[in-house]
């Protein structure tokens, strides 16, 4: 294989892998950027993935090829509702957020197996018959290089990704939600001086975070396992939390980085049948993810801050 | 209301919300909940074999759940216990296999090399945690994940590409014959005893060592533990250690008794995260880890009879998941039982 080609492969494949990081990734950003700690991604893309897989069996016939997309929807709007357990354990309840997001992995995976095997009867659900089509997008895929890189052959969940990616960034850093959103995760005593209503802005970006993880769920459910069972989603929620913290917070880091990190997952699984990566052991390439988070925690890639409120619970009054 | 009284109640309440909640789960999935707990109660105490049975999957609790609430008590969250836990079973596992020695040598030697490759596994977090302010929970779920490629990894390179490693020695076993006959097989082994001493050896480090004293005072304020004079770093460093130890040691329980080997493993065993809710439960004291892990280890254990009246073991899962939002809000029901007894003297 030339040089060439191993590129047409491995970026695709990488971009592919990463989709269901970015997104939840992303999910991430917003939530911990208002100040909410959320361990409980894993638990959410768990939701998601089940519920994209039980629609997309249960309505195939119903809705034919856009059965992949209309699932994401639902299973994003399930991991949304689902998160609100979170958001009021963590913002109302004043729960310790990593001990409540421990419990939202807990009972995301118990909930779904628990379904599962209530409405199959067995511990994994059957392959669905169909999936995310690729594409080819007109023009662009003509770009020499380029093209058959990023436009061929691509599915629409990665396109999907990359432009929620953008738009979190958009809102994020160009809109008053988004400065409201970073303000109360910084300072949340001064965000409510001045108006802003902190309790609410939690609550919204937590839900964002689910619906994210929920649609990321889905969408490693219906284009790389094909079915839910208790190893679907098996550490990609916590992947996409190295992500968020790689990428520093920021939507542009995280896609960045969960498309490094789908990058050596896509190696990991694809590198037999690359000359040079077949030599390395796949070991290394499994946790060469969470090395690196460990590596840019600790400051030997350039210093990752949280914001500052992250992991408090706002009490009004209080200093 | 008393504080201690509410300690006790916040989580005897959560508990008996989490059974409730539960029911309603089965109820409304069309399943009869008298039915399940009846079919848990008989997993639990049936006969001498399920007793046996819920000791076995108790043992590994305790010491997961006295992990998580040692390092809690120094301040410390220590989401790492599933990885160091993996670290513990492979070197148990591997002294086990690999060394011929007399029993009263060989089964110690295995246990010890079990806690040094947990306390290794969290030494790292806890360096990071100390030198340079790394957030250890990030760094300990990190962790994790690597226990389970590297793990993997080592017992494919150490049996040629094969998924489990030879059974350990005789010599290094907790098995033993009594407790086999006593218990109809039930793979009910001696570890019970290491976890009730290690349940002792925490209340004794925290509350009769000077130590113990200064990595609870670490835990409450860094600031003034520093101008105190103590040695901030080195007691999060140890701390991180010593929890990671117990984690090891819940590993050799898997290594040493119920599995005698171990295998390649495609996600995580779950005690470690299962030994949150039991440190959360136990209010972080050693003899509240000993009621959580055998409150929580039998449910797990009795779970498995429940698929005799066709409900899905799963259940149990969702009532502890249930359990430990119920103790983590615990904030909201403390308002609410100081509301009801301000009524009561009120009245």
């Amino acid at each position: 294989m030339s040089f060439l080609e191993v590129l047409y492969f491995i970026v695709p494949t990488a971009i592919f892998y990463a989709a269901p990081l970015i997104l939840t990734a992303i999910g991430g950003v917003f939530s911990e950027r208002s100040g909410v700690v959320n361990i409980g991604l894993e638990g959410l893309m768990v939701m998601g993935a089940f519920v994209g897989i039980v629609f997309n069996l249960t309505y195939v016939d119903t809705f034919g090829a856009w059965t992949p997309w209309i699932s994401l929807l639902v299973a994003g709007l399930a991991a949304g509702i689902f998160s609100i357990l979170h958001a009021v354990a963590s913002i109302s309840f004043r729960a310790d957020q990593t001990v409540s997001g421990v419990a939202i992995n807990l009972l995301g995976i118990a909930i779904a197996l628990f379904s599962v095997k209530m409405l199959y009867d067995k511990g994994q659900t059957d392959m669905i018959k169909v999936r995310f089509p690729r594409f080819n997008i007109p023009f662009l895929e003509d770009i020499p290089l380029i093209g058959p890189m990023f436009f061929k052959d691509v599915y629409g969940t990665s396109i999907l990704a990359i432009a929620i990616a953008i738009m979190a960034w958009f809102i994020i850093y160009k809109t008053p939600f988004g400065l409201r959103l970073r303000a109360v995760g910084e300072h949340p005593t001064a965000a409510d001086t001045m108006g802003v209503n902190v309790t609410k802005m939690r609550y919204i970006a937590v839900i964002i975070s689910g619906v994210l993880g929920g649609i990321g769920g889905a969408i490693y459910s219906q284009t790389i396992s094909g079915d839910f069972g208790h190893a679907t989603i098996n550490g990609q929620g916590f992947m996409a939390i190295a992500a968020m913290i790689f990428g520093k917070w920021h939507p542009l880091g995280a896609l960045g980085a969960a498309i490094f990190f789908g990058f050596a997952q896509s190696l990991s699984i694809a590198g037999s049948s690359i000359p040079y990566i077949k030599e390395i052991p796949s070991v290394y390439l499994h946790i060469l993810p969470y090395v690196l988070t460990i590596f840019a925690l600790a400051g030997f890639i350039g210093k990752a801050n949280a914001p500052k409120a992250s992991g408090q619970p706002y009490i009004k009054g209080k200093r | 209301m008393p504080k201690k009284l509410t300690t006790i109640l916040v989580p005897v309440i959560s508990v008996i919300l989490g059974l409730l909640v539960g029911a309603i789960v089965m109820l409304v999935s069309g399943y009869d909940p008298v039915e399940g707990y009846l079919a848990l109660w008989e997993g639990i105490f049936g006969d001498v074999y399920t007793l046996g049975g819920t000791v076995r999957q108790i043992t590994p609790y305790v010491l997961a759940g006295l992990a998580v609430a040692f390092a809690f008590r120094t301040g410390l969250f220590n989401i790492g216990v599933e990885g160091q836990l993996i670290m513990g079973w492979l070197a148990a596992a591997y002294v086990g296999y690999a060394f011929d020695l007399p029993a009263i040598i060989h089964l110690p030697l295995a246990i010890l090399a079990a806690a040094v490759a947990g306390a290794l596994w969290a030494f790292i977090p806890g360096l990071l945690k100390a030198k340079l302010q790394v957030h250890e929970v990030i760094v300990t779920i990190m962790m994790n994940y690597i226990a389970l490629h590297v793990s993997n990894a080592i017992i494919k390179s150490l049996t040629d590409g094969g998924e489990k490693t030879p059974a350990i020695h005789e010599s290094a076993s907790l098995r033993s014959a009594f407790l086999d006959n006593l218990t109809e097989y039930s793979r009910m082994h001696y570890g019970f005893v290491i976890a009730l001493i290690m349940v002792v050896i925490m209340w004794f480090i925290l509350e009769r060592t000077k130590r113990g004293f200064e990595l609870k005072a670490v835990g409450f304020n860094q600031n003034a533990s520093e101008y105190a004079g103590m040695n901030v770093n080195k007691n999060i460093i140890l701390a991180m250690v010593i929890s990671g130890a117990f984690a090891g040691l819940a590993g050799a329980m898997e290594a040493l008794g119920t599995f005698g080997n171990v295998s390649v493993i495609g996600g995580f065993t779950g005690i470690g995260f299962d030994g949150i809710a039991v440190a959360l439960l136990g209010a972080n004291a050693p003899l509240g880890v000993l009621l959580g892990a055998t409150l929580f280890g039998s449910l797990k254990f009795g779970a498995l009879n429940m698929p005799n009246v066709g409900i899905p073991v799963e259940i149990v899962s969702i009532i502890i998941a249930l359990v430990i939002f119920f103790v983590a809000s615990g904030y909201i029901i403390r308002v609410f039982l100081e509301r009801m007894s301000k009524k009561k003297e009120a009245k």
